[in-house]
């Protein structure tokens, strides 16, 4: 009997420097250094900061993941690498060093898409997943809906923010409420102490937007809307209530996504929901996808929260995936692609 | 610069490969020298050569295996793991035969150098083998007689230089304008490709090479090679801060 394959995955597409070891559908090891520390005082990630970080966390992240594997370089079947989408220099770092392991062991080395390893992931956690499948993906960096025929090679895209990442209006709405970055957990914090009140825009759902994006995202107007909102109240000499912006944005943030996610599902008649990427730990998502999907009898596939942000157990997951589909490797020459289309599960072959 | 076709030699273009004759016969059976990959990538010369290290006093100490250099500022992430892997092949070697990494430290462009600095570590990491690093300009002035002033394009219209006297580097590594560098510095000749392309602000006479050398690197790396010194995490030379302002006071969203 063959045994499920053993992948080394390397991801540095943004601030995280993920390095996790997978054999099929079984997480062996999950090894994160992250520099969110050094990007808070910014505001943001900075791309050149954050690239400084992956380059000195690499080769050790490499080394804990083993360790906790309790495996060498020499078990291992392959080596994935996020190839793109994501920041140019600091995919470069985790790419040269992907390709410098694979060459060193003699290894295949497989340069994925950061997008499809979101989806990919749920595998670990679920098991096999069922084709097709819809595919919510949400972070600092994206918002995407994808439709997933084959995960090893053919996605469809539906739609995507077309202004800010979701992630990215929860840091612009906690920094205008003095909350800090990143803005995801400490709003999810406040919102549980607020209460929905305040009725702010879901963007892109008026009936003359649907036409044309029916499964496209936009925060920009929802951001402004919670900043004049805001700045009304403090002209006022009103105090602001916090917990209540928190929880009336985010309920505005989570009510699109799900709905659009679950419209998805309903018009191209999939039953398979999948949500990842950082927002996806976010518990109202977590909890208004369920009841959604639940009422239109869609199977709901959320990792837990650990899995869902920047990882490298996600690339592991779809390069074992890859491997075990009989995909073709990459090149040693595989370049980077800071927007590689989702329509690319793979580089450089 | 005029090209220049003895081999060893570097020129611009899409790809220059030079590997030396015979190597199947250099490359190993030495007693005593050991096999070691060079790279560096702190300059638009992605540069990977395989040396053999000796430790007899009659043979030269370092020789050059293979090497290959390919002058382009865009694709160090892509070209360096295919030449590291081609000058292993061409030298008849395979990974497991190496018994350490050089590694330019820089200074240099920061994209470009991580290619190459990381691919150091993760070779030295994946074959257990000591990593030791070289500042790279060092890599153009060593082994050079009289006072040279040693520059490598910084972009931002600044060089990354250093001065030499008699192979040794007496000031620098420092990042800086030309103009400034040509009122504070004295030498009698300057090399790099920042000094090439500053010439006129400089005002020294330019001599080859365009590019840190692959062979200088491993004669400087030498003496640690054959003393099996511990490796390095080796710290890439910046020079520069990364370029990050923190936000000042938000706009407001109200008129
Ligand atoms: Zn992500």
């Amino acid at each position: 009997m063959k045994t499920e394959p053993l992948v080394l995955g390397i991801e540095t597409s943004c601030d995280e420097t993920g390095v996790g070891i997978v054999r099929g559908h079984t997480l062996l090891a999950d090894e994160v250094a992250s520099s969110v520390e050094e990007h808070a005082r910014f505001g943001g990630v900075v791309p050149e900061v954050a690239s400084r970080a992956h380059y000195e966390a690499m080769v050790p992240t490499v080394q804990r993941a083993l360790d906790t594997a309790g495996i060498t370089l020499a078990d291992v079947d392959a080596i994935a690498v996020t190839a793109g989408p994501g920041l140019a220099g600091a995919l470069l770092v985790g790419v040269a060093a992907a390709k410098a392991y694979a060459l060193a062991a003699g290894k295949p080395i497989y340069g994925v898409n950061h997008l499809a390893a979101h989806v990919a992931v749920d595998t670990l956690e679920h098991g096999p997943l069922p084709e097709p499948a819809i595919a919510l993906l949400v972070s600092g960096g994206h918002s995407s809906l994808l439709k997933v025929d084959d995960l090893a090679g053919r996605v469809e895209p539906l739609g995507a923010t077309i202004d800010d990442a979701a992630g990215e209006a929860f840091d612009k709405v906690a920094r205008l409420l003095g909350l800090p970055f990143p803005g995801g957990p400490p709003i999810d914090r406040a919102a549980r102490d607020g209460q929905i009140v305040i009725p702010f825009p879901r963007g892109l759902t008026a009936a003359r937007d649907l036409a044309e994006h029916r499964f496209d995202f936009s925060f920009s107007g929802l951001k402004t809307a919670v900043a004049r909102w805001v700045e009304a109240r403090q002209r006022a000499g009103e105090p602001v209530p916090v917990n209540d912006v928190a929880a009336s944005f985010q309920e505005a943030v989570c009510d699109v996504l799900t709905n659009k996610a679950v419209d998805a599902c309903l018009d191209r008649g999939v039953r398979t929901l999948v949500i990842g990427g950082g927002v996806a730990a976010n518990s109202r998502i977590r909890a208004l996808a369920q009841e959604r999907c639940d009422r239109h009898g869609i199977t709901l596939r959320v990792p837990r929260p650990k899995l869902c942000t920047d990882n490298g157990a996600m690339v592991a997951a779809l390069g074992a995936h890859l491997v075990a589909a009989g995909a073709a490797p990459g090149r040693l020459g595989l370049p980077t692609d800071s927007a590689m289309p989702i329509t690319l599960v793979t580089a450089g072959q | 610069m005029s090209a220049d076709a003895r081999p060893g030699s570097l020129r611009i273009g899409k790809l220059i490969e030079v590997v030396t004759a015979d190597v199947r016969h250099t490359a190993v059976g030495r007693v005593g020298a050991v096999l070691v990959m060079v790279v560096d990538s702190s300059t638009p010369a992605v540069t990977a050569a395989l040396v053999r290290v000796g430790d007899d006093a009659d043979e030269p100490q370092v020789t050059v295996v293979a090497e290959r250099v390919t002058v382009d500022a865009r694709a160090h992430g892509e070209l360096l793991a295919p030449q590291i892997q081609a000058v292993l092949a061409d030298g008849g070697a395979a990974p497991g035969d190496l018994a350490a990494v050089v590694a330019g430290t820089g200074p240099g462009p920061f994209t470009g150098l991580r290619a190459g600095m990381v691919t150091a570590a993760a070779l030295g990491h994946a074959l257990d083998i000591p990593v030791y690093g070289v500042c790279s300009l060092d890599g153009i002035g060593h082994g050079r007689p009289g006072r040279l002033l040693v520059a490598t394009d910084a972009r931002r219209k600044e060089i990354y230089w250093a001065v030499y006297d008699d192979g040794a580097r007496v000031e620098g590594p420092a990042v800086d304008k030309p103009a400034d560098v040509a009122a504070q510095v004295h030498a009698a000749a300057a090399a790099g490709d920042g000094a090439d392309r500053y010439a006129a602000v400089l005002g020294l006479p330019v001599l080859p090479p365009l590019y840190p050398s692959a062979r200088a690197l491993a004669e400087l790396a030498a003496d640690r090679v054959r003393a099996k010194a511990p490796g390095e995490t080796l710290t890439p030379r910046y020079l520069r801060r990364p370029d990050a302002v923190a936000p000042g006071a938000r706009k407001p969203a109200l008129p």
